[in-house]
This record gives C-alpha cells, structure tokens and sequence, in this order.
C-alpha cells in the first residue's frame, strides 16, 4: 500500500504553533506555491522543489558553512506520526493540525490523504490557503477539514496581480463558493502597507465577507512587519523589489471598527 | 501595599546582608559554662536552646505587627559552630566577595578569633562527619561525583502539618506527658532514652513560651512610651497576643501569623535545618483564622493582607545561613528555599481552592520579594482559574510561583507508603522535593553526578582531574564492543558510587541523631512524640533519605553519541572519541560538529534519543530506591540540581554530547541547553518518558518570552500546555518570562537593575546575585526560548 501513497514535499513541520488556528496545533509546511506575493516572508516555501542552502553553525566559537536541504518527501503515515505525538495537547487545548505553506492545495493528492488519516484520528484539521485552486480540488478538499484559515489580500485584481503574480478570481470564487455545508472559516487579512492600504479597498472586502457571515467564524488581521532579505539570499533567489514599511497601527484600529461594524468578530493578530 | 508594608519592604530589602556572631557565642557559653555532661545529648540540645532564646537580643522593627527575628537585627545571620566553624580567612571571603556577600565586622571577627575558633576548632559536627568517612567516600567526594548536604546544615526541607495551627506549646506539652505514660508502660528499656527525649521537647516547649513573654514585656514597655496613641495600642495588642501564643492555640488570624512566626524562628534558631522552615499549605491551614474573622466582623481583607505582608518581609529579612570552606566562594544564593504551598486537594480529596489562595497569590504579585518562594499546587479537580492566576503572576517575570502536580505528588508519596490522607495532605518543599507534611522527615542527602560517573565509565574508573582511581575498573572502553556492555559497565559504576553514598549517608544520619537531635523540631512532627523519638532518629512518621540525581540531558545525549556514532553506524572508533575528549576538541572539528548537530538529542521527542533517558533513570532508581536508611526508612530518588550543574559541569571533563571541558551540565530534568529544537511539546513530551512516579521529584524550567503571555488565549494555551505535561504524570514545571536583552542589559549595567529576579532552578533569585557562569547559562536559555 505504501508505495501508492502520494508523497508529499514538506519544508517544516512546527509543534507548539499557537497561531494557525484554535488550542495548540502542530503545522506542516507545504513547499510550493503558485502566488508570488511581494511581501513573503517565507520564500523557502514557494518553489515546488527541494533546494540546496548554505548555512553557517558555530563550532567552538568558529564559523563553519554547511549545506541544507530545505524540503523533504514524507509519507502521509510519516507526517501522522508526528502528529500523533502531540495529540494529549491538542485534546486539552482544543488544538489540532493545520496544514500550510506554501500553498497545501498545490500537492491535493497528499493533502487529502493527510486530512483522511487525520480524520481517522479524531484530530481536528485546518488548511491555511490563498484559495487559489481549481473548483474541483477546492471543493473536493473542503469537504475533508473542518477548518479553513482563507488568505484573503484584495477584491481588486489589478492590484492583486501586481503583487502576487496570480488573479484573485480562484480565491474569491471559491470563497463565495462555501456554503453551511462547508468548514468554519477564518479570515486572515494580511495588511500591507502600499498594497491594501486603502480604506476603501477594505471596505470592498468587507462587503463581499458579508454574505458569508454564518460561516466566518472571525476576521484576523495580520500587521506586517518588514522583513528582511537574508532567507532569499540564502535560497539564491532575488529579493522582491518591494520595499514597504511596517503596518501604520492607526490604520489597523480603524480596519478593526471597519470589520467589527461590519457584524465581524474581528483580532490583531492570528 | 499599605505605607506600613512599603517602609517594611523597604527596610528589609535595603538591609546589608552580615554574618552575627550572637547565635555562635551563646552556643559557646552555653557548651563552655553551663552543659551538664551528664544529662542525656537532647536534654543539652534543648537547654541550649533555652539558653539562646533567654539571652539574646529582642528586635521591634518601628512599624512591626510580627515580630522576632533569629539575629539581633533583620538580616544579621546567625551562624552554627556546632556544625560547620567559618575560620577567619571564611569570614574574609564572606565578608568581600562580590557576590553573596555577608559583612563582617570588627566585633565578629574578635568574637570568632578570641572565643568562637579557639572553643570549636576541630569540634564541629562536620569534623567528626569527615573523620567517619572512608576513603572511597572521600575520593569520590573530591572528584565531583557527590556532595553531601548535611556537612554544613542539619537535616531539613521540612513542613509543618495542621497540627500546630490547631495547638499550643501548652498542648504539646500535655501530649509529652500522655505519651511518656504510654511508652513507660509499653517498653521499660527504652524508658530512659524516650524520657530524656521527652524531657527535651518540654524543655525546648517552654522555652518559645518564655520567649514569647520576653516580646510581651517589651512591647509593654514600648507602649508605655510611645507617643502616638494608635501605635500604642498596636503595641499592646501585639504585647496580648505575645502572651497568648504560642503557649496556647491562637484564635485570630494575627495570632496564627505570629503564632508560626516564633514556631519558625525556634526550628532556625535550635539548628540550620535545609530550606529553613516552611509553613506548608498556607491557604488551608489559614482559612479557618480568616473565615471567624470575616464572620464576626473583626477581619477585613485588607488586614490579612497587610498581616501576610509582614510575614513574607519577616522571610525576606532570613537569608541562608552563610557556608564555609570552599562553598564559601561558590555558594550563590541569599534564598533559603522556603516555599509556600497553595492549591492542591483536601484531605477527603476535594478541591483544595479557597479564598486565601486568591488572597495569598494578591500577596505575592504585590510584594515582590524574593522569599518566602511559592508553588501552586494543580489537581485536576482545581478550576482553571487557579492556573491563570498563577500566569498572571508568573507572566511578570518574577519567576513564582512554580506550579506542581498534585495528582502525581499523591501518586509518588503513595508509592512510598504514606496514607492516602497524609499523601494529600503533602506537597512540595525546598525545590521540588515531595513530602508529606508534618509527618515526615524527609532530607536532600546530596547531588550525583551522572556525568562525572559515565566520564570515569570511559576512564576504567580512573579520574584524570584528581589523578586518581576513583571508581572500579570496569574494562577499557575500547574493548567493551557493544553499547550494551557500554551500559553495563556505567551501571556498576552507578551502583557502586551509590552504595558508598548510601553508607556514608547511614553513618551521617546517626552522628545527627546521636549528637545533634532536634527536640522543638520533633514536637511539631508526627509521631515523634508519641514514639519518644527525636526527629533527626527515626521519630517521624515516615523517614525517607533522597539522592538527587544531576545532568539528565546531558547523560542521554553523551550516551546517544557514543550508541549513534560508534555502534550503531559505526563512523566514529571509540580510540578517537576518547583521544577527542581528552584533547577537549582541539583538533577534532568535525567531529564535534558531528556530535553537536547531525546526533539526536534528548528533547525532541526523538524515542531513539529519549531511551536513553529511561535507561539512565532507571539505573539510577535501581542503584537507590528501597535501600534502607539509618532512621528507619528508605532512600528514594529526585531529579533536581538548584545550582549544582555548574559545579559538577566544572569538574566533569570533555564529554561526547559536544559538552566541552568545565562547561555547565544540563540542569533539572530540562535538555542540554539550546539542544531542544521541537518546541515546549516535544520537551515535554521527553521529559515525560521517565516514570516521574518513582521519584520523590523533578524539575523542569521552560523558558518563554513575554509574547506568549500577550493575552486571554495565550493564558487558555499555556494552561493546555500545563494541563498536558501533568496528565503526562509531569510532577513540576516553572517559567522564566524575561527577554535576552533585558538580561544582557542587566549584565552590563547591574547598578540598574537590582530588583531583577530571574528562574534559576526551583528557587528565583536575584540576577544581581548570580555568579557570571550562571548568568550567561541563564541568558542562553532565554535566547533560546520561543
């Protein structure tokens, strides 16, 4: 049987993560990733591919490079028996997986896989996505978790594919798609400054949450924070050209009222 | 916190640490001018107390509602020459270290030179304890394999029960009687024995009684003086409730609170027991004198708090006693390990939570002292609420409380024998040291080197340090062919090293029972009185001796090295790990990036590392548990260092987990510092591995920066995260909540942060205090916490 098993490219795989979604979760990090947004902070979860870094460790007080390979195949069975060892604090949290990137919905073989095995295992289940996918791998997903954490950036696709290569037709279609059958759905907004820094774009998005409020259980909005460029460096790719500042927190509190006006239960942070 | 409380805090914090010679000169008088050799050892030891407590001198602080202090002054520490004799050059040492320092004055140094030495000098109970022991014991002794916590201190970490909350000297005195018709009775042999003990505990009863009248008419005196009529009242009050306890029960919440206060300074006066003295489960025990005053409209919230406040400063105003000889340059803490239990379940098994945990934890959050230290004790059947206070307080990083697991305390106690009342009724003191309160003498014997013992292991038993055959020879390394017989060879070595503690322990325990018994300490124990038999003989309950096992981590991860690399794949001969050790790395770079970065390392949830902690724990527990000790009981094993990791990291050689020569060992149950890349679940989840319910107590510090605390759902996941490690049979787990630079900032600029207390190892002091070793142990486990 395991030699059938679709294998998957994984870049990490974080316990203790407190931040993808309800109780204390354990994340797998799924490498590929078909939007180029200008503002990643973690590029070594964009290309398809295992990559070969050089690193530096100290020994004894001296510097010594070493190579690394970001990205490993597992195993649907390889990547739940990581899981599992976590499950006493996902039953006393209210915790469980969450499965990211990357972009989890570009390996759907291996993501389903995972979402039946965790399924199997009572462990509770959540995808963080940017929705870009085709109907039919979406649909067919969501059926499988009980969770989706919905990157959601811009309603304007002009501007969205400015900054992230792709259109924002896939990922507003199969938002709008969800119905009552469907998983809990969080929003995750990140707020970027020279990008969806327009009220009025927010508003826009907010506007189009509204019909789906029975299933939104929460908007987060995620400020930003900078980055740096040494994670490109190391991986050989070039850096983004952008250069935006840190996320302005008058513009987050009126982004908060915004939400929150709009009938949302709305949080800083994720 | 009232002005009252702020000038107290103030006083108290601001005091200069100094070594008084009041204690150590009266005990000379007393030994010189008064003994009468004929009477039985514990009818002496308790006139000696008499004599302390009639002479020296009373201390009213301006604003006190509790008083007595064990020096004339707050922070004037006594000394004990009958155990432990500090020579002049001690004193010096003391006197300008820079850390840790107690001045001497010229008046001390006189007494010391002039009467002190000359009178004690080649007489204290640490010589006839080193005279006694043999040269196996001394070899290991010399070479870091174990200290021995009595060479310096009287058998302690001990707890008072309910007991004395609910009498007074009065009624134990009553009970000495009964009991010496019984045992007169049941045993005519042992009569004379049980009857000069009895003796001893009337004497050491009356003698807190006179005490106490002594408060009494100086604070009449004072009031009769004193101005301001408010003050004056308070005076007489204060005079009242000198008089009434401890002779007799007390009634009202102040007097409890200055009912325990002299019934503490009695035990740290009478001998140096380990961890002073601890008032145990505070909340229970203080409940009853709340509720009747509450009730009958004589007690606001506000008073108790002002009431514990003073007590707490009145622990604060109590640094360890001072050590001598070579610890007098090491030793590296003013605490002297008091904690205060909260929480935890009654004695039917019901949730022990009452409105005095609320009160006590406002206490401590507002007071901010190091001492007393304090620990919550979890039950499952305690409310979540409990745990967040508790965050709250810890969330400021204050380093209290520490939290405990109840359900596996009761567990581990009721594996050693105690009832299922006297195992809830128990908790932790010192540390993390499991005891059942008020019926239990259970004593730190010393720490073991786990890695000290694995490096002589590799050595045919051979210590390099000290050029000495310190342990047997157990084969050359290089010959042993399987990690299997690797093991073995570190399992007799183990065995035989305990063994030798374990002897040495037995003869150290008589020389205290026959030399210096403890007969006020015995009237609070149960069944001392009943049995006619002092606390340091057998006379409590139940009698356990621990061994405190050191290096957890790092004896996994050099016994993970030497199994990955040399056996199982075979890529490192065991001629070049030794050859790479005993050069300490130098050359040898590439296999110690090998051994730091491509090993599996304890703390990560990795079974092919974790094994080896079970392999290790349960050696050690086989080498220890059940062997009998002089009083009666047994030894039982803890997994604690305090700040013993250094030390022993100083004298253990460079080891295959990468540790280089000299450097700290792990501490605690916690991995090799920085070696625990998976995060608090996959720590927790090794830790868990080892059967915490065969020992007698573990510690583990988890570090977190203060972004984990940020908000209500931070607090629900670090609960998740507590709940967890203890439904894993956790038995403790405590938090260091400060940022690395915060620390960095420290080490440069002290003058700035004074008040700074950090977690060291289940205790917190200040950062200040630390030496620069453990300062920079402590600022790498913060960087590297989440």
């Amino acid at each position: 049987m395991p030699s059938t098993m679709p294998k998957g490219l994984i870049f990490d795989i974080r316990r203790y993560s407190v931040h993808d979604g309800p109780g204390i979760r354990t994340t797998v990090f799924f490498k590929g990733c078909p939007l180029r947004c200008s503002w990643c902070h973690n590029p070594e979860g964009i290309s398809p591919e295992q990559q070969q870094i050089t690193r530096t460790r100290t020994v004894d007080g001296r510097k010594r490079a070493y190579q690394e390979t970001v990205g490993k195949w597992f195993s649907p069975v390889e990547v739940l028996d990581i899981l599992l060892k976590d499950r006493v604090f996902y039953e006393e949290s209210g915790g469980g997986v969450t499965f990211s990137g990357g972009e989890p919905l570009m390996q759907p073989e291996f993501l389903n896989e995972m979402l039946l095995l965790c399924k199997k295992e009572g462990l509770h289940t959540a995808i963080d996505t940017s929705g870009h996918a085709t109907g039919q791998i979406f649909n067919r997903t969501v059926k499988n978790t009980k969770m989706l954490l919905y990157d959601l950036k811009t309603t304007d696709n002009k501007i969205h594919k400015s900054f992230t290569g792709q259109d924002n037709y896939l990922a507003l279609k199969n938002l709008l798609s969800l119905d009552e059958t469907g998983p809990a759905v969080i929003i995750r907004i990140p707020v970027i400054p020279g990008f969806n820094s327009e009220l009025a774009g927010m508003e826009d998005l907010c506007n189009l949450l509204a019909g789906l409020k029975a299933r939104v259980q929460r908007v987060d909005l995620l400020p930003w924070h900078g980055m740096g460029h040494e994670k490109y460096r190391n991986l050989g790719m070039a850096p983004p050209p952008f250069q935006g500042n840190g996320s302005d927190d008058e513009y987050l509190v009126s982004l908060i009222d915004l939400f929150a006006k709009g009938g949302f239960n709305v949080k800083k942070g994720g | 916190m009232t002005e009252r409380v702020k000038q107290l805090r103030k006083q108290s914090i601001e005091a200069v640490n100094r070594l008084d010679h009041e204690r150590a000169l009266l005990v000379t008088e007393f030994y010189r001018d008064h003994v009468v050799k004929d009477d039985p050892v514990p009818v002496q030891r308790a006139l000696c107390l008499k004599y302390i407590l009639d002479n020296k001198e009373l201390y009213i602080g301006r604003c006190e509602l509790i008083v007595g202090e064990r020096g004339p002054a707050p922070k004037a520490t006594s000394t004990y020459p009958e155990i432990n004799l500090h020579s002049l050059s001690d004193l010096e040492i003391l006197g300008s270290r820079p850390k840790v320092s107690f001045k001497v004055d010229e008046e001390t140094r006189k007494a010391y030179r002039d009467v002190i030495i000359p009178f004690w000098k080649g007489n204290t109970n640490r010589d006839k304890l080193m005279a006694q022991m043999t040269p196996e014991w001394k070899k290991a002794y010399e070479a870091g394999v174990f200290t021995e916590f009595q060479e310096q201190r009287a058998p302690g970490h001990t707890v008072l029960g309910s007991k004395p909350w609910k009498k007074g000297m009065n009624d134990l005195i009553e009970e000495c009687r009964d009991a010496l018709k019984t045992i007169g009775s049941a045993d005519a042999n042992a009569f004379p024995e049980k009857r000069g003990q009895i003796r001893a505990m009337e004497i050491a009863a009356k003698a807190i009684i006179d005490y106490a009248g002594r408060y009494a008419a100086a604070l009449d005196e004072l009031a009769a003086s004193e101005a301001s009529r408010l003050r004056r009242e308070e005076l007489s009050k204060m005079a009242s409730i000198c008089r009434k306890v401890p002779a007799n029960a007390p009634q009202t919440f102040h007097e409890a609170l200055q009912h325990y206060w002299f019934i503490h300074l009695a035990v740290i006066t009478e001998l140096n027991p380990w961890d002073s003295f601890n008032p145990g489960r505070l909340d229970q025990h203080l409940i009853p004198f709340y509720e009747n005053g509450d009730k009958d409209g004589t007690l606001t919230e506000e008073d108790a708090k002002e009431l514990l406040q003073c007590l707490w400063i009145k622990f604060n105003n109590h640094p360890a006693p001072p050590k001598m000889g070579v610890t007098a340059e090491e030793s590296s803490t003013y605490t002297d390990f008091a904690l205060i239990n909260l929480g935890g379940v009654k004695q039917d098994g019901s949730d022990g939570v009452n409105k005095m945990t609320t009160i006590i934890l406002d206490v401590i959050r507002e007071i901010r002292l190091l001492q007393p230290g304090s620990m919550v004790q979890v039950s499952k059947k305690n409310p979540d609420t409990l745990i967040h206070r508790a965050l709250d307080i810890i969330q400021t990083g204050f380093g209290q409380p520490s939290l405990f697991n109840t359900d596996a305390i009761i567990q581990e106690l009721l594996r050693q024998g105690k009832t299922i009342e006297d195992a809830r009724n128990g908790g932790a003191s010192g540390c993390v040291e499991s005891g059942a309160f008020g019926k239990e003498a259970y004593i730190l014997t010393g720490y073991f080197n786990l890695v000290k013992i694995l490096e002589l292991t590799l050595n045919n038993g051979y210590d390099r340090r000290t050029k000495t055959q310190t342990g047997p020879e157990t084969g050359d390394p290089r010959k042993f062919g399987s990690f299997e017989r690797l093991l073995d060879a570190f399992a007799a070595q183990v065995e035989y090293f305990a063994d030798i503690k374990i002897e040495g322990n037995r003869k150290i325990e008589k020389l205290f029972c026959t030399n210096l018994p403890a007969p006020f300490l015995s009237l609070l124990t149960d069944d001392c009185i009943a049995r006619g038999k002092d606390y340091n003989c057998g006379g409590a309950r139940y009698n356990t001796s621990y061994i405190q096992g050191v290096g957890l981590g790092s004896i996994t991860d050099c016994l993970t090295a030497l199994r990955h690399h040399i056996y199982d794949r075979q890529t490192v001969h065991m001629n070049e790990m030794l050859a790479a050790l005993e050069s300490d790395f130098e050359g040898y770079d590439n296999l110690l990036e090998e051994l730091l970065f491509n090993t599996p390392k304890y703390g990560n949830d990795d079974d092919y590392a974790d094994q080896h902690a079970v392999q290790v724990f349960n050696i050690f527990f086989g080498a220890v548990d059940g062997k009998p000790c002089f009083r009666g009981g047994q030894h039982h094993i803890n997994l604690l260092p305090t700040t013993c990791h250094i030390y022993f990291g100083k004298v253990t050689g460079a080891m295959p987990d990468g540790r280089k020569s000299g450097s700290p060992l792990s501490e605690g149950i916690s991995p090799v510092q920085g070696s625990d890349i998976k995060g608090p679940t996959a720590v927790l989840k090794s830790a868990s591995k080892i059967d915490h319910i065969k020992t007698g107590g573990t510690l583990l510090n988890q570090k977190f920066t203060p972004s984990f605390f940020e908000d209500s759902e931070s607090f629900a996941k670090l609960t998740a995260l507590i709940r967890s490690w203890f439904r894993l049979d956790g038995h403790h787990i405590q938090f260091n909540v400060v940022s690395a630079d915060t620390l960095r900032e420290a080490q440069k600029n002290p003058g700035k942060y004074r008040d700074l207390i950090v977690r060291v190892a289940g205790y917190s002091d200040y950062f200040n205090d630390l030496g620069e070793d453990l300062q920079n142990e402590i600022i790498l486990r913060t960087e590297q916490g989440l």
